[in-house]
């Protein structure tokens, strides 16, 4: 049975266990944006010094790149972009420390893997809403690669941010149950 | 209005509040559509809680001038011209510089880069605009934007079905698409269907088809059935808004036809958001 729970991020590997496809999460904390282009950047970062301009253990990545400032909020508007154009490197980042990433869509069979593997979930919010979710965001600070514009990385400060567990720790995947249950 | 009205200057004032405009306000359309599929929804569903909150942003969105979407897209421009008019040659001449500024004005994302293979460097101020102009019969003028998110343009498709395909072939087409990926594309979507044409011509076709106002008409009475036909088809799938199961997974199907070869039958699927952002405006 899905249940709504809250989240204080950086996440334990033991916390994340707990949680089960299709269980609303609210997250409160740290994440980190990285989209297309700083997911190269973060493998060959990894590759050439071991490490990232944040600390891996236990951090959750946002795949979004916001609009600037507005509204008085740090954010104008942000959300999720489209997962699966990160699968390449995200069982790297899941083994580098990541515990969990927020996206929108289908994953590769390999993430969903890696999920287990690993003992890391993959989060779902909605695309669409981002004016809605920007007011979930307390805070935002450029922290690397200001070089690559709204795909530079951020870290982003939550409060009650919504997702959904899209993939588990046993590798359970909402959308293929949500397909399934429809044929 | 005068024919004066055509030129680059109002063509570039048209654009700038175009964008800021359908960046900020959900179409009053897709709301409605939004509106009904809500009060539609299974109560205290997943489906009803994503519908409510895709009309809570739009209202704060609204309010506070904020995008609705941080993908504030692409620019897309079609200058639709009728016959009896005539159009200078740097009719797009000062779009470029239309978009810069509302892009920075407007806070909107710069989401371009400079060259799709070799310098993938943001041009930092959402530019190049894609225009094109598109002769119709009459004397009225018509500019359209459309601000294409990524998410929605990347599930879209483009294939050439052998003619012997027909109408189930189409169909296969666009329930494939969904499936695959519907989930990527912030649903619920308008699906824009383009059949016929070329190669090139027939995703202009799909693109064209999502302008249209949602519940409005169709271009024959064929195509309105054919429509139906697909939206209950895609609806039966299940994926629903925010691909968190129910319903609807589109609000709409949009067809566009046009004559192709004897030897085709292209087809091209666009998909169109749950936060499609365009506005049509009359120069003319």
């Amino acid at each position: 049975m899905a249940k709504t729970v809250s989240l204080t991020l950086p996440l334990t590997r033991e916390t994340v266990a707990d949680l089960e496809v299709g269980d609303e999460v609210l997250l409160s904390g740290p994440v980190y944006t990285m989209r297309d282009a700083g997911h190269k950047r973060a493998l060959e970062c990894l590759e050439d010094t071991g490490r990232l301009p944040f600390d891996l253990e236990g951090a959750t990545l946002f795949y979004a790149g916001p609009t600037p400032a507005a509204a008085g909020r740090p954010l104008g508007s942000v959300g999720p972009t489209t997962a699966s154009r990160m699968d390449f490197a995200t069982p790297a980042l899941f083994k580098a420390g990541i515990v969990a990433a927020i996206g929108k869509g289908k994953r590769s069979a390999e993430v969903v893997k890696a999920c287990q593997e690993t003992g890391s979930v993959y989060l779902c919010t909605i695309g669409g809403i981002a004016a809605l979710l920007a007011k979930s965001v307390t805070a935002s600070e450029l922290i690397g690669w200001d070089d690559l514009g709204t795909e530079a990385l951020r870290k982003l400060e939550l409060e009650n941010f919504p997702a959904y567990v899209a993939v588990d720790t046993k590798g359970r995947d909402l959308y293929r149950e949500i397909e399934a249950a429809a044929q | 209005m005068g024919t004066d009205t055509l030129n680059a200057e109002a063509v570039a004032a048209a654009v700038y509040d175009a964008i800021r405009k359908s960046a900020t306000i959900l179409r009053p359309d897709f709301r409605r559509a939004i509106e009904e599929a809500c009060a539609r929804a299974e109560p205290a569903s997943r489906a009803e809680g994503v519908l409510d909150r895709i009309l809570e942003n739009a209202d704060i969105a609204a309010s506070d001038n904020v995008p609705i979407c941080q993908d504030t897209g692409s620019v897309w421009v079609c200058l639709e011209v009728g016959d009896e008019l005539s159009v200078p040659g740097n009719i797009f001449g000062g779009v470029n510089d239309a978009v810069a500024r509302a892009y920075t004005d407007g806070r909107l994302r710069m989401s371009l880069v400079r060259d799709a293979l070799f310098d993938r460097a943001n041009t930092g101020d959402n530019t190049p605009a894609f225009c094109e102009l598109k002769f119709v019969p009459g004397a009225r003028a018509t500019l359209h934007v459309l601000l294409k998110g990524g998410g929605s343009d990347n599930a879209s498709r483009v294939v050439m079905l052998p003619p012997g395909a027909g109408a189930a072939g189409v169909r296969e087409v666009v329930l494939d698409c969904v499936r695959e990926k519907a989930a990527n594309a912030c649903p619920p979507l308008v699906i824009g269907l383009g059949v016929g044409a070329t190669f090139d011509k027939v995703a202009g076709l799909a693109k064209h088809a999502l302008l249209r106002e949602v519940g409005g008409p169709a271009a024959s009475a064929e195509a309105a059935a054919f429509e139906a036909e697909l939206l209950a088809e895609v609806n039966a799938l299940g994926i629903g808004p925010g691909a968190l199961g129910g319903a609807p997974t589109a609000v709409a199907v949009h067809l566009e036809v046009a004559p192709c070869h004897i030897a085709a039958l292209p087809v091209a699927v666009n998909m169109g958001c749950c936060a499609m952002r365009s506005a049509s405006v009359r120069l003319v």
